[in-house]
């Protein structure tokens, strides 16, 4: 496997430099938020904060899949999981995300057939070797996961796979970016846009945004060059007054990107509201299966539609994923709320701020 | 404990095991030797000093690239009563079959458990073999546990290590763990890695004869290097600092663990040993270790420094710090 790519973006040298020259630059106090949770863990896992000066504040977005999915489709996955003869399949973060009364985890414990999949297309492929059961795959995704369910659902049609659907749950990032942008209370200085999801969207699917609110915008890459850099260019425009909105992710994203996923993704998928944990409904933040493809909904198959529930009392992930507030304000946090005891969904995901801050400091 | 029921995460080694282990069983078979807490019990038995350990083996698939069942078994053994500073003597194995199990496939287990044994010169002496009907256990499981002497100059504990300790890995982290990872169903991938799964008893045996001073000898398996160096800090009450630039970490394994998501520091060893030893022996230790046939990438990845946070800390590539919690969650159940 090639190393080049992680070892050229790890460089001791080149770190230290940008750190000095985000030190040199740094005047005002400046508030980013890093969008995607593989940012999160990665500037954890690297120390970035750690090197920052004070007038730098990083904040985690509401770019945990996970961390956004709401209670009563986490409930919805809980009851697919106590039907008989229905396989759930799912990635593995979920199993431990606690609904109202349960979770995967304490189904599968308990004997439901829960079954953790590393992609749609080992759901389609169990579906395929279990005729007699229901297999239902729990769609939990952005923009870079809604391609391959796509896919997976015309697999399924291919394969006359009739006791296979998904529950689809998929949001988009540029509608939740602009929900924060009007947001009271939220203030954000530049946003470090996702890399993963900008392969697909391209850099012109932030242009409504970044135009309207006129915020400086980077995307970034994952590793620690790369957001050193991302750091470092936000902090200019900031200084200097000039927002701009700056791919600094060649490498992996063009303006336009993905365009046979988004394809296959409006193909199968169109846009619907969603209700993102904490936040509430925003409209057209989703993406439901279309008409034709109906007989795969798993909502529309089982008949489930819950409603939504109230969050668990005293749990602030929702504020933590605006940025309103730090997992270390969350009265729940290391006390009630920990990585063997989540609460909230940011302590369960791998990558919610709730879990990095307690694995990381 | 608050759960109901027995989790996955029971086993992994890491945080949920640890508050099974001190709030389920520690206090209903407390005693001062399982409260030290290390890989074997320690014995005093008038003027003679015995290790006690015994493991069990539950590994998914039961055969793997570099090794099997048996050898993982038999050599786990032997670790755990090295790193009491003891020289591993007798095994025991405890065989649990499924029903329908190949006679073949135990022939090859059974042979390379024999050939482990002979390797690190202890003697299987006593075993005990049951049948479950199919269905009720996973193919082969397999118990193991030993008894070796301690000789009389030896005083090795996790609890041991002081300020100023340099810590030193035997070799590469987390071959074993992708090993086993990379045969399992479902995530199957091809690569040139295979387990590290080795007796370490020669190589202890030289480092505590070579008159250098010994803190902490330790395994870092289950849970991996992060988990050990964690209970380690918290046994010797002390802060280590590890920096990430030297751990040893061949490629294809750093690569499979980016592609995903793994921390290396996590997963499992089973070939390794962690050493704490003081900075005036720290060299010549080192060169010991990578003597020995299993130590050739043996490193000196860190220090104990003069705080008592009974934390662990990695300095980052770029010059960061940040926390190396104990492994919460199960990275990746039945590794071993």
């Amino acid at each position: 496997m090639a190393m080049k790519y992680i070892e050229e973006y790890r460089d001791a040298d080149l770190a230290r430099d940008l750190t000095k020259r985000i030190h040199r630059v740094s005047k005002k106090k400046l508030r980013l938020m890093e969008v995607c949770g593989t940012h999160t863990m990665s500037i954890f896992r690297h120390g970035i904060r750690s090197v920052l000066p004070d007038t730098i504040t990083l904040l985690s977005g509401p770019g945990c899949p996970v961390c956004v999915t709401a209670q009563k489709d986490i409930d919805a996955f809980v009851e697919f999981a106590k039907l008989k003869d229905v396989i759930v399949t799912t990635f593995g973060d979920l199993i431990k995300v606690p609904g109202s009364t349960s979770s995967l985890g304490k189904e599968k414990a308990e004997g439901a057939d829960v079954r953790i999949v590393y992609s749609i297309f080992d759901a389609v492929h169990i579906a395929r070797e279990n005729q007699d059961k229901e297999v239902v795959f729990c769609g939990v995704g952005f923009e870079t996961t809604i391609p391959t369910i796509a896919a997976g659902v015309l697999m399924g049609i291919e394969g006359n796979l009739k006791n296979f659907s998904v529950y689809s749950a998929n949001k988009l990032t540029p509608p939740a970016l602009a929900a924060l942008m009007e947001t009271k209370g939220v203030e954000i200085d530049g946003f470090i846009l996702p890399g993963h999801v900008s392969v697909i969207t391209g850099t012109h699917a932030y242009c409504g945004t970044f135009e309207k609110y006129d915020i400086p915008s980077v995307v970034s890459g994952f590793e620690p060059i790369d957001i050193l850099k991302a750091i470092l260019i936000l902090i200019e425009q900031n200084e200097e007054g000039r927002p701009a909105l700056v791919n600094a992710y060649e490498r992996a994203v063009s303006d336009e990107g993905n365009v046979k996923a988004k394809a296959i993704m409006n193909q199968v998928f169109e846009l619907c509201h969603a209700t993102w944990r904490g936040i509430g409904e925003i409209p057209f933040s989703g993406m439901g299966l279309k008409k034709e493809y109906q007989a795969f909904d798993a909502a529309l198959k089982f008949n489930m539609n819950l409603p939504d529930v109230l969050e668990p009392k005293g749990c602030e992930c929702g504020k933590i994923l605006m940025g309103l507030k730090t997992p270390e304000q969350c009265g729940l946090y290391k006390k009630k709320c920990t990585p063997m005891t989540p609460i909230g969904p940011c302590m369960v995901s791998s990558e919610g701020s709730c879990a990095a801050f307690y694995k990381y400091s | 404990m608050t759960e109901e029921k027995v989790l996955l995460d029971h086993g992994s080694g890491g945080k949920v095991s640890h508050s099974m282990f001190s709030e389920l069983i520690l206090p209903l078979f407390e005693g001062p030797e399982l409260s030290k807490q290390d890989d074997g019990a320690t014995l005093e038995m008038g003027e003679m000093r015995l290790a006690f350990s015994t493991d069990s083996y539950v590994v998914d698939p039961v055969f793997f690239p570099g090794g099997n069942i048996g050898d993982l078994a038999v050599n786990g053994t032997i670790n755990d009563i090295a790193m009491c500073g003891a020289v591993p003597k007798f095994i025991s194995v405890g065989l649990i079959l499924e029903e329908g199990f190949p006679i073949k496939d135990l022939k090859i287990i059974l042979e390379s458990m024999a050939g482990a044994a002979r390797k690190a010169g202890v003697r299987i002496v006593t075993g005990d073999t049951k049948v479950v009907p199919k269905g009720k256990a996973d193919k082969i499981f397999i118990n193991t546990s030993g008894i070796g002497v301690i000789p009389l100059h030896v005083n090795v504990s996790g609890a041991n290590a002081k300020p100023g300790d340099v810590v030193i890995i035997s070799g590469t982290l987390a071959d074993h763990g992708i090993t086993v990872l990379s045969t399992r169903e479902g995530l199957k991938f091809d690569s040139d890695i295979k387990t590290d799964s080795a007796p370490l008893n020669g190589m202890v045996h030289s480092i505590l004869n070579s008159g250098c001073d010994v803190h902490v000898l330790r395994d870092p398996t289950r849970g991996g290097l992060g988990t050990t160096l964690n209970e380690i800090a918290v046994q010797s009450g002390v802060e280590i600092v590890i920096d990430e630039a030297a751990l040893p970490i061949r490629g294809p394994v750093k690569g499979t663990c980016e592609l995903l998501g793994f921390d290396p520091l996590y997963i499992a060893n089973e070939g390794k040993l962690v050493a704490f030893v003081p900075e005036k022996d720290a060299t010549a230790v080192l060169e010991i270790i990578q003597k020995n046939e299993y130590g050739k990438d043996a490193a000196i990845i860190g220090r104990v420094s003069e705080k008592t946070s009974g934390k662990v800390f990695l300095k980052t590539f770029i010059g960061g710090t940040r926390l190396v919690d104990m492994l919460t969650g199960d990275q990746l159940p039945r590794i071993c």
